[in-house]
């Protein structure tokens, strides 16, 4: 976070109302709107939100207690900005990028008021490569060097945004801090200093040259998202659902095994517990692409539900600006955020505060435009700069519907602008169905882009067998609505072997243990044999059926506990999935 | 630095509009003198340079705009902690009820208390033997956990909360154990019947009771659960004792938030409840937990009354989201003579897969507890079917689930209340019972689990 006042611009002015985290503050008429400025004598850390004849509104991100009309109100001048740089992979910041882990060193186990420390060590240096030589040429987006920030990544160091046509004049090898200078450039005469510390304002969205269609999916190794439901890189998608539906835990599951270089978890007025989960797990769990723990690709926003609602409001931007800033070095960024509710209801709380006229269940009327400005800052995207990189951001939000209600305000508003809708459903979690995805109401725009990727991939018939088990279990809805009504005998044979199969596909297929170490992550090549031993059977036993063989003993066929238990078959032995077909045969023709 | 003012303008509800002070702080804590001798407590809710808006704890009958005072104290409200209050009963603003004066304190600290740094958590991994099969095998309670019981009126959540108190121990471990009640709004009977029982066990002398009964001031209940807490933290992180802290009934907490919310006229939420009663609630629920580096650990269970039983009102729902998990009591399993009457499937715990498995409890917890959740909601679903087409429509294999869900309730599920089982017998239960479905759909389990577990009692008997 930066907080440097900068002299010209200091505006002071005086409280004359508190409320919560509204402070009013008088003679701020020279103030600018959404100007970052420090209240009270402690300097607790407000945004001006409001101004109205010569008073600023602001929204404080701290508690506000203690506070008295007549405490002096300082704006430095400059928005809401993170500091950006080498050190932010594995770092936990909170919804304003304050180190936690710095801030537990100073002032020990509870976050104390007006406590700030630099986002990004002063004093950590980093071996800077330099990727440009003097007498070359660069503008704002080209790369002049890199460092590596830990084992496998290569942290990119661009030319600051606004510079354009800029002789490189010095450029230093070496061990550096962030603010220390690597690069001099010319431009037009005039002399610039590069430094691997930058800075980015929250609110206004990092540029870049042009976006791009979806392509390529992010590969989850969760069955029910990469087979039936697939996100793209550089894709949105929201994750809806009651309490106790397994939001977090499929948040969790895609913070592991997701499929990009960087993953920005923004935990946004959740628990704390969960967000500890995270930061002793990562360390632990090894990433499957670079076998190296998670947490070096990753980055924790953590604002629990018991700190200031106001910094909860700032955390989705602070995270969606590291995201995209990884993305301009031309990375696959996932942003994962969890959760928006939480966040809504923080736009709500400022919003009462300063007597809005609400809107949908007292939201302010514009949440639906924020919502949508928000996730439009995901995407893929051709990077700033004179060669043509290539990076994306993936935003995916969980969103808590009050009662489990999907018709309230922030789920609607959501699924305006998201592409994939991840259907969490209590029934389905009470039945330790996990992840509880509903198949009948979730969808993927994505999906036939996707399609043609797995099929050109994995296996051509891939995509034609995932139609085939979604209308399985399409129909499995209307048949046992007629078993609910006049039982199973009025069911033909037929019939009784598509229930069956629909079953296993839910049991066998979808129903993913997380906590399982050989479930947890399932590649596109088991998925496709898993699923395709499931609709084998299906066709062999229809077959068989109608030469007239006995449809229960069809149906305890010994294999079918095989395709039951070929999700525990670990990664390196797939191959005995892919010969679960030729038992079918054998044992159901035998 | 107190100050006094006369200048009352409005009285509306537990609110008092106070004309001509400019420099009260926000949250400052009031003194509220009816001029009858009469002093009630109050805290600061809104600050400006020309009025200030006090709420009374107590509330406002008999004060007078004319003859009241307020005195602004210059500091915000504290508590004073110290390990000398176990053995006490105090009221809901931690002033004495038991006749003894006291304790002097070791510290005084602000109720508000501060959040816990996120990176500062340690994460909840010791398992709570509660000695009860519905909790400890399928929804287990772990230390540093926030696991709420939503109940519905008439269900017999004080006995299961008390007998969790009784019963709670960790594997293994004899350490310093305290009990911090919080009670607000229940009756005169309820309280006692807590009292009488930590009495009973002896374990009145570990536990420390904040009591704001029916008939005591409403709003005094938005500052219970905060003392107690404050309490809590000082015995867990200063004095190093696991703490279980059980706050009882938090639907009166809230209906108290509401009350000063409406008086405020403030823009209401669903049911007339505030806007930022998730944020509320969760600087209450947010409390549980542990610190790395530190020895104790506040365990909390909240207990809530459901309006009608139903989960998606704003307290329950806003609760679940905060929480750890939950645990549901059922009408329809009291109804049929079941105690504890936990409603298995939408019960919770999602600290479970931490706090179990081998070195916990033992390594077949978890696929277990997963295979009897799956095979008593097929019970369930076919016991449902039954009722509409009867017996003869199901299969055999779902008139076995439907067995396994009656007998999985009658046995599993019921047991006294004084019957503590340890988890080995919680887990051998649950294997017994899994004998009652067809072995090809115990589907749950990884086959070396069970072939290890499934026919041990079988093994055991050829053994003997």
């Amino acid at each position: 976070m930066s907080i440097s006042v900068k002299k010209e611009r200091v505006v002071s002015g005086k409280i004359i109302r508190i409320s919560g985290p509204l402070v009013v503050a008088d003679g701020m008429d020279k103030a600018r709107m959404y100007d970052l400025v420090k209240v009270g004598s402690e300097g607790l850390v407000g945004e001006i939100i409001e101004m109205r004849s010569g008073r600023a509104f602001i929204q404080v991100y701290e508690a506000t207690e203690g506070l008295r009309p007549k405490d002096e109100v300082l704006s430095t001048g400059a928005p809401l900005s993170v500091e950006l740089g080498p050190g932010l992979l594995s770092s936990i910041y909170d919804g304003v990028e304050r180190p936690l882990e710095i801030l537990e060193n100073l002032w020990g186990h509870y976050i104390v008021r007006g406590a700030e420390a630099p986002a990004i060590s002063r004093d950590k240096k980093w071996h800077f490569e330099p990727a440009v030589k003097p007498g070359e040429v660069v503008s704002a987006g080209d790369i002049i060097g890199t460092v590596q920030e830990t084992v496998n990544f290569q942290h990119r160091i661009l030319v600051p945004h606004g510079i354009k046509a800029a002789k490189v004049v010095e450029i230093y090898e070496g061990n550096f801090t962030v603010e220390e200078v690597v690069c001099v450039v010319d431009v037009n005469g005039q002399k610039v200093e590069l430094k691997m510390l930058s800075k980015w304002p929250v609110r206004i969205p990092r540029p870049y040259k042009r976006k791009l269609p979806p392509k390529e999916p992010l590969i989850t190794g969760q069955r029910v998202v990469d087979t039936f439901f697939p996100i793209t890189k550089g894709g949105t998608a929201c994750v809806p659902g009651p309490f106790g539906s397994g939001k977090t835990v499929l948040q969790h599951q895609l913070a592991k095994w997701a499929n990009g270089e960087v993953v920005v978890f923004v935990g946004c007025g959740e628990r704390g517990n969960e967000m500890t989960d995270v930061l002793l797990e990562f360390p632990e769990l090894q990433d499957p692409y670079t076998e190296r723990p998670l947490l070096e690709r990753t980055v924790l926003i953590a604002n629990t539900s018991n700190m200031p609602v106001a910094a909860r409001e700032a955390s989705i931007y602070t995270g969606i600006t590291i995201a995209e800033y990884f993305r301009d070095m031309g990375y696959d960024v996932t942003l994962q955020a969890d959760s928006t509710s939480r966040w809504a209801e923080a736009l709500r709380e400022i919003s009462g505060r300063l007597e809005e006229m609400p809107g949908e269940e007292g939201y302010p009327a514009y949440l639906a435009s924020r919502l949508a400005s928000f996730y439009e800052r995901a995407g893929r995207v051709i990077c700033e700069g004179s060669t043509d990189r290539e990076g994306s951001v993936t935003a995916i939000g969980s969103v808590s519907p009050p009662g489990g209600d999907l018709s309230e305000p922030v789920v609607q508003a959501t699924l305006r602008v998201v592409k994939v809708f991840w259907a969490l459903e209590d029934r389905l979690a009470y039945e330790r169905h996990f992840p509880a995805i509903n198949w009948l109401n979730s969808y993927s725009l994505y999906d036939r882009a996707v399609a043609e990727y797995l099929n050109r991939e994995v296996d051509e018939e891939y995509g034609s067998l995932v139609k085939e088990a979604m209308a399985i279990l399409q129909k499995e809805d209307e048949l046992k609505e007629i078993v609910r009504l006049v039982g199973m005998e009025a069911l033909s044979g037929e019939e009784r072997i598509l229930l069956e199969t629909a079953r296993s596909i839910r049991e066998d297929f979808l129903q993913q243990n997380a906590f399982n170490d050989r479930d947890s992550f399932t590649s596109l090549r088991k998925q496709y044999l898993m699923l395709k031993a499931i609709m084998d059977f299906y066709h062999r036993a229809l077959e068989a059926y109608s030469q007239g063989r006995e449809l229960e003993k069809i149906l305890n066929a010994s294999v079918r506990l095989k395709i039951a238990r070929a999700k525990f078959i670990p990664e390196d032995e797939i191959d005995e999935i892919a010969s679960i077909p030729k038992q079918t045969q054998e044992e159901i023709f035998a | 630095m107190v100050k006094e003012y006369e200048t009352i303008r409005d009285i509306v509800g537990p609110l008092i509009f106070v004309e001509g002070i400019s420099d009260s702080s926000y949250g400052e804590l009031v003194e509220i003198e009816y001029g009858t001798g009469q002093v009630a407590l109050g805290t600061v809710l809104e600050t400006t340079k020309d009025y200030a808006l006090v709420q009374s704890f107590e509330g406002t009958q008999g004060l007078s705009p004319k003859k009241g005072k307020i005195r602004f104290i210059g500091k915000t409200m504290k508590v004073g902690v110290t390990r000398k209050l176990l053995g006490r009963v105090l009221d809901g603003l931690g002033r004495p009820k038991d006749g003894a004066p006291l304790p002097i304190a070791d510290d005084e600290r602000d109720i508000q208390g501060n959040a816990i740094n996120p990176y500062s958590r340690d994460y909840p991994t010791d398992f709570i033997q509660t000695g009860i099969s519905s909790i400890d095998g399928l929804n287990p309670l772990v230390r540093g956990q926030k696991l709420p019981i939503f109940s519905g009126s008439g269900l017999p959540h004080q006995r299961l909360a008390a007998q969790i108190a009784r019963q709670a121990t960790v594997k293994g471990q004899e350490e310093s154990f305290a009990v911090v009640f919080g009670a607000m709004g229940i009756t005169f009977e309820e309280a006692n019947f807590f009292i009488s029982q930590f009495e009973e066990t002896g374990a009145l002398e570990h536990t420390v009771l904040f009591i704001n009964l029916a008939n005591d001031p409403p709003i005094e209940r938005l500052a219970t659960p905060r003392i107690a807490l404050t309490v809590a933290e000082h015995l867990a992180f200063n004095e190093g004792m696991h703490v279980l802290v059980i706050l009882t009934d938090m639907t009166y907490y809230c209906e108290a938030l509401r009350e000063v919310s409406a008086a405020r006229k403030e823009v209401p939420g669903r049911r007339g409840y505030p806007g930022y009663m998730y944020t509320d609630l969760a600087t209450i629920y947010e409390r549980a937990g542990r610190i790395k580096g530190l020895e104790g650990s506040i365990t909390q269970v909240p207990i809530l009354t459901m309006p009608e039983d139903d989960k998606t009102h704003p307290i329950p729902d806003l609760t679940g989201y905060i929480t750890e998990g939950q645990i549901i009591l059922s009408r329809e399993l009291h109804r049929k003579g079941i105690y504890p009457p936990t409603d298995i499937l939408p019960s919770l715990s999602r600290l479970k897969e931490k706090g179990i498995g081998e070195g916990k409890t033992r390594k077949d917890h978890s696929p277990l507890s997963n295979q009897l959740f799956a095979a008593y909601a097929r019970g369930i679903e076919a016991r449902e079917l039954m009722v509409v087409l009867g017996e003869a429509a199901l299969t055999e294999a779902d008139k076995a689930f439907v067995r396994f869900a009656d007998e999985f309730e009658q046995k599993f599920i019921s047991q006294g209340d004084y019957e503590s089982r340890t988890i080995e017998e919680t887990l051998d239960l649950g294997w017994e019972l899994l004998h009652i479905i067809p072995r090809t759909e115990i589907k749950r389990i990884p086959p070396e689990i069970f072939e290890e577990f499934y026919h041990k009692k079988r093994r055991a008997a050829v053994k003997a």
